[in-house]
């Protein structure tokens, strides 16, 4: 095929800073951050399991990390990462069922996920704190 | 018949894998692999929380228990699985130099491998007691 003589200039598919902010667009990119977070939270992961593995010195190190301040923020960040992150998944499943592709569903559903992933959040570090 | 029906190959078309010659195998693993996610993560915290004022006698004394070591692993098999699909479809939407692209999936391979084999290593070796 003849090269093109000229480069015309062909409009791109709109991306973000096109859209005004939607609350379901908002969840979406949050539900992959989320996932990129938990991915590099994975490394703490594996160095507590590692730390516990290696010895009482190594996971005393640990322990004295996850129990700082920096580490029990990270830890509370992390609970609310993984529960947003599981509850964007559930919402997902429902979607995979073909549901909830409506309007008012998927408000509800974007809004359902938000509520909840705070509740659990809050539950599950009262507990942390009731059973300590 | 539509005048494009025969572009693909009969093989092709039986094997239905599509352009990627993946077919739906990262989307199937990706839902598979969530399930036991939510099941074995929601196990895991629950773990953290009743570990979390013990000791480290404590902390070996539970995740040497059979059943807490196996779903452990079986956990850390999933999530390293799914990590690795979901990091490999933001790279393939954001990276979009060719060669980057490449290593940079490559390199998502190796941090998910890293961490399974460094977490089920742990967890053996903690169950096994040495």
């Amino acid at each position: 095929m003849a090269e093109l003589q000229t480069k015309v200039a062909r409009p791109l598919s709109p991306h973000l800073q096109i859209f005004r902010p939607l609350l379901t667009m908002v969840m979406s990119i949050v539900h992959r951050i989320t996932g990129g977070a938990l991915y590099a939270g994975t490394a703490l992961l594996a160095w507590y399991l590692v730390a516990a593995a290696s010895g009482p010195d190594a996971f005393a190190t640990a322990s004295w990390f996850f129990g700082s301040i920096i580490g029990q923020l990270i830890l509370f960040g992390y609970t609310w990462v993984w529960i947003h992150h599981a509850l964007g998944g559930i919402r997902h499943f429902i979607w995979d069922t073909g549901h909830g592709y409506g309007v008012e569903a998927r408000n509800w559903l974007a809004k359902a996920t938000l509520i909840g992933s705070v509740s659990v959040t809050i539950l599950v570090w009262a507990i942390a704190l009731i059973v300590r | 018949m539509p005048r494009f029906s025969n572009m693909r190959t009969p093989l092709a078309k039986v094997r239905g894998l599509g352009s990627a010659h993946e077919g739906t195998e990262h989307f199937w693993r990706q839902r598979l692999t969530a399930v036991s996610n939510l099941f074995l993560t929601t196990f895991f915290v629950g773990v953290l929380l009743s570990l979390q004022a013990g000791t480290y006698a404590d902390v070996i004394a539970t995740l040497s228990h059979p059943v807490v070591a196996i779903l452990l692993i079986g956990m850390m098999i999933s999530v390293t699985l799914h990590m690795r699909i979901g990091m490999q479809v933001i790279i393939e939407d954001y990276v979009h130099d060719d060669g980057l692209r490449v290593v940079a999936i490559g390199a998502n391979t190796f941090f998910a491998a890293i961490i399974a084999i460094a977490s089920v290593f742990a967890l053996l070796k903690i169950a096994f007691g040495a």
